[in-house]
């Protein structure tokens, strides 16, 4: 759901959450991902992907009927939203025309080049996916790791781990980062006492967000903590779905343990990561609350992503047309990753 | 972090040492050994994840004089619930609780309906645009948030929907369509479509068969759907706090926002707050967890 994207799950999380949110979404795929034939030797029943059931005769008019009322609900939220955002991004709209409820008037590509002409916004969209890769490589890599551990170590450990997960997962997004807040704050944060312990007493009262690099250090630290739980519990999914006998039969013919990983496990669980990561990269360019509650719901220019940079020109510099035209550009540069994703789920049989 | 990094490390060690043993019996105690060094990184991973956790509920519940001090100690001296106190009767802490009810539970209730409806028509029928309705219920999901806010807030404005807690109902109704509507689907699925006829062969009418037969099947589903669309109405902030601008219409989020002023952020009481309003969210995601897990499995047994 939209409002609550998130860097995370709710995205997961937050909320997302949220982020728990697409997890639903993605879950699914996760565990039939793995049973696509290419992949793994699985016996299929003889229903094939078409999922037992059969289907009413074609053409009639009740399904029309049972999907008006989604479609109207989805047009008028999603749809015409987006519909007037490309509107609006060639018009010149600001607080006069809000209130008196003129018509904006028309100023073609103006906004456009203006926006492309700022070099901030070029600095901010280097920002954006600086701060994307950053966080989708740690959180690709430690999820992974997390899950191959997850398979080693014994029952009770797992336990403990899942419910950690789980937890953390299930936060609020503001609560998640008011925890962080409060673990970072310059003057009574448990990190800089902790820090001080090491490094001296001068070490208190250190500003985390005074230097954008270390704030983003921190907001990091958030992100990635926040969308471990998703990662993680899917690909383990993914991993119960790998066949024992295979792995012991490479076994036995001599690969070692990197080798079993590289030609039996990995290729099966492949689908379910690479759907992940699109995700996460989806996700983690469009994070907006972890940066804006972190930085007070003021954040600082060099902490704005495009995400905040739209939001501070429509609300803040009340040009909300420049702000469409940035989402605009947001959406655009996002939809190669978004037709990906898409394709990925067809290939897995998940638009059938 | 540096724990999920050491782990390449160990694992290759493993790697090496179980690979190249030879015969069968060596390689039982090495497997003890590295299992024990694999539940050292497990316990670290553990304790990295659970910490916020944790750091939230103890700070919620230690005396203010911890709070603000130099010196923050992994323990409390003592336990106390001042802080609750403080969060409690900070104001608008009861007509935040009744925004956000009103606001989750009427979206999350017309959510469902709509979600159902067209979830039955995805998972029972073969028309024409279904793969492409489909895709476009996934592909909204990704929008991202200020693509949708700019146009709904001028939208809304003019529509005298702003400050409404309409507005907000039908941002979070709708916003909660796309998963359900996967959801809800995968369990329809899973009903086979011959107890619906053999309901409508035994006299029932296909309105009948539906609420006799296919609805108290799909009431599982229904039920972690609507938890899941309650969750994240009762977590979102960004609409909630665009769309609301009186004290008193604030929902339970943006109420969170007040413990920060000027004069700085009263900690203690921001954890017992944030305490309160994820405890029921943690409660039910607990609840769901499960049931998603048996729905998915269920799903993928009968393939």
């Amino acid at each position: 759901m939209h409002p609550t994207v998130q860097c995370d799950k709710r995205k997961v999380s937050h909320v997302s959450a949220a982020d728990t949110t697409q997890a639903t979404g993605t879950g699914v795929p996760a565990q039939r991902a793995t049973e696509e034939p290419g992949h793994v030797p699985v016996k299929s029943s003889p229903g094939g992907t078409r999922r037992g059931a059969r289907k009413y005769k074609k053409g009639a008019l009740l399904p029309y009927l049972l999907i008006l009322p989604a479609i109207i609900a989805v047009a008028a939220v999603y749809a015409y939203p987006l519909v007037k955002t490309v509107i609006m991004s060639f018009q010149d709209m600001g607080r006069r025309e809000l209130w008196t409820g003129q018509d904006p008037p028309w100023v073609g590509f103006e906004q456009f080049t203006n926006i492309l002409g700022d070099s901030e916004f070029w600095m901010v969209t280097a920002r954006t996916v600086l701060f994307m890769t950053v966080c989708v490589v740690i959180t690709m890599a430690a999820g992974l790791l997390i899950a191959l551990l997850m398979q080693r170590v014994s029952t009770w450990i797992r336990l403990a781990l899942t419910a950690a997960l789980v937890a953390a997962w299930s936060l609020p997004l503001l609560v998640a980062t008011s925890i962080f807040r409060w673990l970072a704050d310059s003057d009574y944060g448990l990190i800089n006492t902790l820090i001080a312990k090491v490094v001296g007493e001068d070490f208190l009262g250190h500003n985390w967000f005074l230097d954008p690099w270390q704030g983003f250090a921190i907001i990091s630290a958030l992100v990635i903590w926040g969308a471990l739980p998703f990662v993680v519990i899917t690909l383990y999914a993914a991993l119960t779905q790998v066949p024992k006998d295979l792995e012991e039969a490479a076994q036995l013919d001599g690969a070692n343990a990197f080798g079993v990983y590289r030609f039996v496990t990995w290729p099966v669980i492949k689908p379910v990561f690479v759907m992940v990561t699109t995700l996460s990269v989806i996700w983690d360019f469009n994070c907006f609350g972890q940066i804006w509650l972190l930085r007070g719901s003021k954040p600082e220019p060099e902490y704005e992503t495009l995400g905040l940079y739209s939001f501070s020109k429509a609300f803040e510099s009340t040009s909300f047309s420049q702000g469409t035209a940035i989402a605009l550009i947001t959406v655009l540069l996002l939809s190669g990753v978004a037709v990906y994703y898409l394709r990925q789920l067809i290939k897995t049989g998940e638009v059938e | 972090m540096s724990a999920s990094a050491s782990t390449p490390v160990a694992k290759s060690d493993a790697a090496g040492v179980r690979g190249d043993a030879g015969p069968q019996q060596v390689l039982r105690p090495d497997r003890k050994k590295t299992r024990l060094g694999y539940n050292i990184i497990g316990l670290v991973v553990t304790v990295i994840m659970a910490f916020p956790v944790y750091w939230l509920v103890i700070s919620a519940l230690r005396p203010n004089h911890e709070i603000r001090s130099y010196d923050q100690t992994l323990w409390p001296s003592s336990i106390t619930f001042d802080n609750f106190k403080r969060a409690v009767n900070q104001p608008n802490f009861d007509t935040a609780i009744q925004s956000s009810l009103i606001v989750a539970i009427a979206a999350v209730v017309g959510g469902m309906v709509i979600a159902t409806l067209a979830a039955l028509a995805i998972g029972r029928f073969n028309f024409f645009g279904r793969k492409a309705l489909l895709m476009v219920l996934i592909l909204v999901q990704l929008l991202p948030p200020t693509a949708m806010l700019i146009p709904i807030y001028a939208q809304l404005n003019t529509m005298g929907g702003l400050n409404e807690y309409w507005g907000l109902i039908v941002v979070y109704l709708v916003s909660t369509l796309p998963f359900a509507v996967v959801m809800i689907r995968g369990f329809v699925v899973n009903i086979p479509v011959e107890l619906e006829e053999s309901a409508m062969v035994d006299g029932c009418t296909r309105m009948g068969a539906f609420r006799r037969v296919v609805f108290p099947l799909l009431a599982p589903g229904l039920a972690a759907a609507s938890i899941f669309a309650l969750v994240n109405a009762w977590n979102e902030y960004l609409f909630a706090y665009v769309l609301m601008n009186d004290n008193d219409k604030y929902t339970l989020n943006v109420w969170l926002m007040t413990f920060t002023t000027e004069r700085g952020t009263d900690f203690g009481a921001l954890m017992a707050g944030s305490t309160l309003i994820a405890l029921p969210v943690v409660v039910f995601f607990m609840i769901v967890q499960k049931k998603m897990a048996a729905g998915l499995t269920s799903g993928a047994v009968k393939g």
